[in-house]
C-alpha cells in the first residue's frame, strides 16, 4: 500500500528538526567548556548523549503513534522525545536546568518526563523496557487500543530486563514493541564484542513473537516495518521486536575521545545520510518541490530556535526547590 | 634535609598501577567490566591494562551486570581473584542480588568454607550535574549490609595501597573511587586528585582511618570529597583560631571506631560530613558511636552535614544546594565550637 504523502512529509520535518536540535545542542553543550573541557561547566552540564544520525528510528516509528501511546526512551532520548511530540520548550529548558523545564530542572537530559504525551526516559540501560511493558499491560486492562514502544540501544538487549519483559509481553500478548537502535556500539564496545547473536530481531524467536530488521538506517523501511508492528499490537496480535541498523555520528557522549573507532568511519556514514536520502526520495519519487522542503525545514528550524531561546531566557530554580517534589 | 623527588600520580593512574602490579604478581587476578578494555574504564581505573595484558585478562563485558558480577563470584569461588567494575555505583540496582545476597553472604553461609577473594570497584559521587541516576555515593547502602568490606579512599596514595590490599584480601571488597578524585582531565581539577605515589607495590590496611589534620577544638569526620572539603574548612577555621582535627575514614567496613573515639575525647566536639543521604547513613553511624562510647566527653551535640534526603537534582543551583561543601562545614563548625 502506498505511503500517505503527509506521513512522509512529517517524517522529513521531524528528522530535520531532530538534526537541528542535536546540532544546536552540541554547540550549547560546548559553551563554557573550552579551552579546557570540563563536564560540569557551561549552560548545559553533565553527560550529553546525542542522536545525530539515528533519526529514522524515532521518526519511522512515531509517525504511527498517537498521543495515548506510550514511549519509553533510554539515555539518548532527544530524537524519541521530539518525534513523540514532547513540549520542545520545556524539554530544552529542562536540559538547561531551568525552572520552566519538564521536571523543573530536577531531571536533566537523561530524565525527561512529559506525561501529556506519555513520554519518559532514563539513564539506566534497559530500565525503560519494563515500564513500556507496564503501559501495555495498563492499556489492555483498560480495554484501549493503545500501544507502548520501548526504544533501546543494541547494548540494552543484553540486559536481563529485556528478556524478562519480552517473555512476559509474549505470554500476556501485550501491545509492546521494542525498537532496538543498533548504532554498532555500546560506548566503546562494538556490537560483535557484546553478543554472538547476528541481529536482535532473531531473538524474537526465543519468545515466539514477531521480529523485524531494518537495514542501513532506511527511513522508509523503518516506516513500513513499524506500521505493521503497531497495527499488530493495536489489534491484539502481540508484541514485536524491531532492530534497525543505524549510525551514531558523534561520540557516545560529547567529549568522548573515541579511541575505539577509525575517524574515517563517520565520514563514510555521513555520505549516506538518511535525511539527505529521504529528501532526494521526496524530490525525485514524490514530486515534492524544493519550495515545500524549504518550508518544512524553515518551520523546523524556527521551532528549534524558539525552544533554545525559551530555555536560555528562563530562570534557574531557587536552590531550596531541591527539597520539593520528593513526595507528591 | 634530604632532597626527595616526589613521584606524582593522579588517582586513576594510581589505581591502574595497583591493578597492574597485582596482575603481574598473580596470574589469578583479572579484570571484567563495561569499557574496561581499549577505553581504559570510563573513569580511567583500568587505563593501559588492556594494552599490557590483552583481552584474556582485561575483559569488556556486555551490559549485563547481573551476569558478570555473578560470574566474578563464581570465578572467585574457583580461586580466581577477579576485579569487576560496576561503572557507576548507581547501577547497583540491576545487580544487587548478586552483590548482597550472594557475594556478601556465601562466605558466611558456607561457614567460612567458600572464600570469595574479589573486588567490586565502582565510581561514586556527584557535583557535575549528572543527575539522580549517576551522582550518588551510596556509601551506607553497601556498608549497611554485612559480609563485604567497603572502602572509599581519598588520595592517590591510598587508592593504590588500598586497592592492593583489596586484591590480596580473601574477602569480597567493594572498592569505591570518587570520580572527582581520579584526576581526570575532563572533570573539575582538584589538587587532591594528584599526589605522591611510590612506584613499588605497597599496602594500606583496610579498616584504618587516617587523621589527616590534627587539632584540639573539634573533630570533623569525612570520607572522600568531604575530607578535602573539611581540610579546606579547617584552614579557614585556623584563621579564626579554631583547630579542627580532620579524620579521613577511608574505610566504612571495617570501621575504625577507636580513632574516632580518641579524637572526640580530645576535642569534645564532633561534626560528621557525608556526600551520601542523611538519614540512616554514615553520619548517623558515627554519631551513634560517639553516643555509645564518649557521650560524656562531648561538650555540644553532634552535628551532621549530608544530602538532605532528596535524590541528587540535575540543575546546578539545586545540586550545589544539597551537596556538602567547605563553606557549609566552616559555618557549622564555627557554630558548634561557639555552642
Ligand atoms: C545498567 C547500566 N549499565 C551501564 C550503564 C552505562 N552506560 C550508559 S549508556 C551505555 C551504552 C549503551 O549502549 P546502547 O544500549 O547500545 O545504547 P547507545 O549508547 O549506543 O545509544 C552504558 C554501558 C548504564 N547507564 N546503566
Ligand atoms: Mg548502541
Amino acid at each position: 500500500m502506498a505511503i500517505p504523502k503527509d506521513h512522509l512529509l512529517w517524517m522529513y520535518e521531524t528528522m530535520y528538526k531532530i538534526r537541528c536540535y542535536e546540532d544546536k545542542m552540541a554547540e550549547a553543550y560546548a559553551e563554557g567548556k573550552s579551552p579546557v573541557f570540563n563536564i560540569g561547566a557551561g549552560p548545559v552540564p553533565g553527560e550529553m548523549h546525542l542522536a545525530t544520525g539515528q533519526e529514522p528510528a524515532a521518526a519511522g516509528m512515531c509517525v504511527h503513534l498517537k498521543k495515548e501511546d506510550t514511549v519509553t526512551a533510554p539515555h539518548r532520548p532527544h530524537h524519541h522525545a521530539i518525534a513523540k511530540g514532547v513540549d520542545l520548550n520545556r524539554m530544552t529548558a529542562e536540559i538547561f536546568g531551568k525552572a520552566t523545564g519538564l521536571g523543573k530542572g530536577k531531571g536533566g537530559h537523561m530524565h525527561l518526563f512529559d506525561p501529556d504525551v506519555k513520554f519518559s526516559c532514563g539513564g539506566i540501560v534497559g530500565a525503560g523496557i519494563p515500564h513500556a511493558l507496564g503501559a501495555a499491560l495498563a492499556a489492555k486492562k483498560k480495554g484501549k487500543d493503545w500501544v507502548a514502544v520501548a526504544f533501546i540501544g543494541e547494548g540494552a538487549a543484553n540486559q536481563g530486563a529485556f528478556h524478562e519483559s519480552l517473555n512476559m509481553a509474549a505470554l500476556w500478548k501485550l501491545p509492546l514493541i521494542v525498537v532496538i537502535e543498533n548504532n554498532q556500539y555500546g560506548i566503546s564496545v562494538p556490537k560483535a564484542a557484546s553478543t554472538a547473536v547476528s541481529s536482535n530481531d532473531v531473538r524474537a524467536a526465543a519468545y515466539g513473537i514477531k521480529g523485524y530488521y531494518v537495514k542501513d538506517n532506511d527511513p522508509i523501511d523503518m516506516y513500513n516495518v513499524s506500521k505493521e508492528a503497531v497495527e499488530r499490537a493495536r489489534t491484539g496480535q502481540g508484541p514485536s521486536i524491531i532492530e534497525i541498523e543505524t549510525y551514531r555520528y558523534l561520540g557516545h557522549f560529547q567529549g568522548d575521545p573515541e579511541v575505539y573507532r577509525d575517524k574515517n568511519e563517520v565520514t563514510l556514514l555521513r555520505q549516506k545520510d538518511p535525511i539527505i536520502r529521504l529528501r532526494n526520495y521526496l524530490l525525485n519519487e514524490w514530486g515534492v518541490t524544493e519550495e515545500t522542503i524549504a518550508q518544512l525545514e524553515n518551520k523546523a528550524t524556527a521551532e528549534v530556535d524558539q525552544a533554545y531561546a525559551f530555555a536560555r531566557e528562563s530562570d534557574y530554580p531557587k536552590p531550596e526547590e531541591a527539597l520539593e517534589d520528593v513526595f507528591v | 634535609m634530604q632532597q626527595t623527588k616526589q613521584r606524582l600520580l593522579t588517582g586513576n593512574k594510581a589505581l591502574a598501577e595497583a591493578i597492574r602490579l597485582e596482575m603481574e604478581r598473580d596470574p589469578n587476578v583479572f579484570v571484567m567490566g563495561e569499557d574496561v578494555g581499549v577505553y581504559g574504564g570510563i573513569f580511567g581505573a583500568t587505563e593501559g591494562l588492556f594494552q599490557k595484558f590483552g583481552p584474556e585478562r582485561v575483559i569488556d563485558t556486555p551490559i549485563s551486570e547481573t551476569a558478570f558480577i555473578g560470574a566474578a563470584i563464581g570465578a572467585a569461588a574457583e580461586g580466581m581473584r577477579p576485579i569487576v567494575e560496576l561503572m557507576f555505583v548507581d547501577f547497583f540496582g540491576v545487580c544487587m542480588d548478586q552483590i548482597y545476597n550472594h557475594m556478601a553472604k556465601i562466605p558466611y553461609m558456607s561457614g567460612g568454607r567458600v572464600k570469595l577473594p574479589m573486588v567490586l570497584m565502582t565510581a561514586v559521587g556527584g557535583g557535575y550535574s549528572d543527575a539522580a541516576q549517576h551522582s550518588q555515593t551510596l556509601y551506607a547502602t553497601f556498608a549497611h549490609l554485612p559480609g563485604m568490606k567497603v572502602v572509599a579512599p581519598s588520595t592517590p596514595y591510598d587508592l593504590k595501597g588500598m586497592m592492593i590490599s583489596a586484591i590480596r584480601d580473601d574477602n569480597p571488597v567493594v572498592f569505591m573511587f570518587h570520580k572527582t578524585l581520579q584526576g581526570l582531565g575532563w572533570m573539575d581539577q582538584l589538587d587532591a586528585s594528584i599526589g605522591h605515589v611510590p612506584e613499588e607495590a605497597y599496602t594500606v590496611p583496610l579498616g584504618k582511618a587516617n587523621i589527616v589534620r590534627e587539632g584540639t577544638d573539634i573533630t570533623i569526620v569525612g570520607i572522600q570529597m568531604t575530607v578535602h572539603q573539611a581540610l579546606e574548612a579547617a584552614k579557614r577555621l585556623d584563621q579564626q583560631g579554631i583547630q579542627a582535627e580532620v579524620i579521613d575514614l577511608r574505610s566504612l567496613v571495617p570501621l575504625d571506631k577507636e580513632t574516632i573515639i580518641q579524637s572526640v575525647k580530645k576535642t569534645h566536639r564532633l561534626l560528621v560530613v557525608d556526600e551520601d543521604y542523611l538519614s540512616y547513613g554514615m553520619t548517623a553511624e558515627i554519631a551513634a558511636i560517639a553516643a555509645e562510647h564518649c557521650l560524656y566527653d562531648l561538650e555540644a551535640p553532634v552535628k551532621r552535614i549530608a544530602v538532605p534526603d532528596v535524590p541528587i537534582p540535575y540543575s546546578r543551583p539545586l545540586e550545589q544546594f544539597v551537596l556538602p561543601n567547605a563553606d557549609k562545614i566552616f559555618q557549622e563548625a564555627i557554630q558548634l565550637v561557639n555552642e
